[in-house]
């Protein structure tokens, strides 16, 4: 005899109103833990999306006004390119993604294109590398590179929405579709641009903006073929929503004075206002969770410890003192919850895995991560719940061994 | 073994108080076996509960093996009742969903010893009320007198050295009872003291010494058997 064997006899031997209590905490914690899930898998979803969509940060010389987010970098003013190194170096948090760039004008087959200048991101990496430290040393923290059940590799033709490349050959060139079309050119051509020929690592499908008339070739190159030296017309920022919002803005004005940083505020906007939305949401079911599942649980207890008052008692005559009537109630309310949290977690996790992609369109795995919590949760409700009903249990008369009840 | 100095215990019931036991002063002796006899009401449970460490009195003291049982904390209290005190029910108080060996158990466990010597004491009660082939019956597969049979084992299961019995046998046939008064005769024999509430006249008439109760006071002792 031991007391688990005590409190586990006594939960077979009464189990429906155990199990209407354990459904309430049950069904508590699979609401918690469906939501949650749900709504962290749709963040990194729109975290992924605004990757796709592009900078939603940009640094401009001074003197420039946006007039269009795909044109920013198509007004002849230059920034110096080392400001992408301090940007690299710093301690900023919240930069995903770089993207310098640089317009010159150029002619393919007799017909003006413009070449843009970009460096692929994998010359950031080495950059971060060398100074040992910087925005690419630490974890990225919007999510958007998270690893979401249907993500794919990098594709360089992903440029066309992302707008950043991982690598880029010196003389390897992108085209835009227009420019592709005009040409009649395809993956692996051959072209020439400003006195140098360039390989077409591939062509870009159609955007419907200015980027369709561009070709893209490395920064550096079209640098030493321009003769502008090494300065750049914009730095594309893909910055986490979140951070952006924390303060990632003022430490680029920090970082460089000299420039001129332009957010996109409604696409910023837009992710916070579905992060609290969601956090919202996840709150209020955690205290529908604490208000429904406690109340069943302490009503339950409470209804329990009268029907055993007699038992209670005997054991107290046979020498259980206070504290193991407590420990015997907090134990029943202690399994009870383990059991409520670890159920909750799997049916909240497989319900948000076939509700995710009806309500949300997110493909969603469970998060392990919210194993803990759910059981965190359900066991400190439940252990609240059970302190009172415990307390009357251990502040019983055991003269009522004597008594009929 | 035991004392009772000018003892006394009141209730509150509705703004009143009420007497349930008058000042008492008694004293038994290790190794007897004492009847308490009166009415319903006359205060012979709230005797036996104060006797058993279990109700403070308003007045008084009661001293067992020379210690003073209310100055003692509720848990050495309770470890005193759980070594030295065995407790016989009028309704048996067998735990309904616990076996009969389990159920033996039950004080075992609560003075602490360890599964396996539980399990061989409660074994070896079981077997002395002659219910070895009835260990993993739950109470409510037995027939009262074989319930009873269990409760007189785990009353045993500590070896106490005070037993008290509340009417043990107010629910029982004859045949029955009279196994019940062999029992309680044969613990004494052993050298426990035992001190039993009843009504009834022959179990009363067994006792060495019989102590009729009237309205919480404690009449001229009377010599039994």
């Amino acid at each position: 005899m031991r007391l688990p064997t005590l409190i586990g006899k006594e939960l077979w031997e009464r189990p429906v109103p155990m199990l209407t209590c354990l459904l309430a905490i049950l069904l508590g914690v699979t609401a918690l833990v469906a939501i949650r899930t749900v709504t962290v898998y749709s963040e990194l979803a729109v975290a992924r999306e605004l990757d796709a969509l592009g900078a939603n940060v940009l640094i401009l010389p001074k003197g420039v006004s946006l007039q269009d987010y795909y044109a920013a970098d198509l007004h002849g003013e230059t920034l110096p390119e080392e400001y992408v190194e301090r940007i690299a170096l710093s301690r900023l948090e919240g930069v995903d993604n770089l993207s310098p760039k640089l317009c010159v004008p150029a002619t393919l087959d007799g017909r003006q294109v413009t070449l843009t200048g970009i460096l692929p991101k994998s010359e950031f990496r080495a950059k971060a590398a060398w100074g040992g430290a910087g925005i690419f040393g630490r974890p990225i923290g919007c999510g958007a590179q998270a690893d979401l059940p249907d993500n794919k590799p990098a594709d360089p033709k992903a440029l066309a929405r992302k707008r950043v490349i991982e690598t880029l050959g010196d003389y390897e060139a992108l085209i835009g579709a227009d420019v592709a079309a005009r040409h009649g050119l395809k993956d692996g051509d051959s072209v020439e641009l400003l006195g140098a020929k360039f390989t077409v690592l591939a062509v870009l499908p159609p955007t419907g903006s200015v980027d369709d008339a561009r070709v893209f070739a490395h920064l550096h190159t079209v640098q030493g073929l321009s003769g502008k030296g090494e300065v750049v017309n914009v730095i594309e920022v893909v910055g986490c929503c979140k951070q952006i919002a924390a303060g990632l803005v003022d430490g680029l004005n920090g970082l460089l004075p000299e420039a001129k940083v332009v957010t996109i505020a409604q696409v910023v906007q837009t992710q916070q206002n579905v992060n609290k939305l969601m956090e919202r949401l996840s709150l209020i079911f955690l205290a529908v969770l604490l208000a429904v599942g406690g109340a069943a649980m302490a009503s339950t207890l409470y209804a329990n410890v009268s029907e055993r008052r007699k038992e209670i008692g005997t054991l107290m005559a046979l020498g259980a003192t206070p504290g193991l009537v407590l420990r015997l109630i907090v134990g029943k309310a202690f399994v009870l919850g383990l059991a409520g949290g670890i159920g909750g977690f799997l049916v909240g996790s497989a319900a948000a895995w076939w509700l995710g992609p009806q309500l949300a369109n997110v493909a969603v795995r469970p998060l392990p991560s919210l194993a803990g919590l759910a059981v965190g949760i359900a066991l400190a409700v439940t252990f609240l719940a059970s302190l009172l009903p415990a307390w009357h249990a251990a502040r019983l008369d055991p003269c009522i061994c004597f008594k009929e009840v | 073994m035991l004392r009772l100095e000018a003892v006394s215990k009141t209730f509150t019931r509705r703004g009143s108080a009420v007497a349930a036991l008058q000042p008492t002063t008694l004293e038994i002796a290790a190794g007897e076996y004492v009847a308490v006899v009166g009415p319903s009401g006359s205060g012979k449970t709230t005797l036996l509960s104060v006797l058993g460490g279990m109700l403070a009195p308003t007045s008084g003291k009661v001293v067992f093996d020379g210690r003073s049982v209310y100055d003692l904390s509720v848990r050495e209290r309770t470890e005193l009742r759980g070594r030295k005190i065995g407790f016989v029910f009028q309704t048996f108080n067998l735990v309904p969903y616990l076996s009969a060996l389990e159920n033996v158990q039950v004080p075992l466990y609560l003075s602490g010893l360890a599964p396996k010597e539980q399990r061989l004491r409660a074994l070896a009660a079981l077997e002395r009320v002659g219910l070895s082939d009835r260990v993993h019956h739950k109470p409510s597969e037995l027939s009262v007198g074989q319930q009873q049979r269990v409760a007189l084992a785990r009353t045993l299961a500590n070896d106490p050295a005070l037993i008290l019995a509340d009417e043990p046998t107010g629910s029982l046939d004859p045949q029955t009872r009279e196994q019940v008064v062999d029992f309680l005769e044969e613990f004494r024999r052993e050298g426990r003291t035992i001190v039993l509430v009843t009504h009834d006249p022959v179990l009363a008439r067994r006792a060495q010494r019989m102590l009729p109760l009237v309205n919480g006071s404690i009449r001229a002792a009377a010599g039994a058997a």
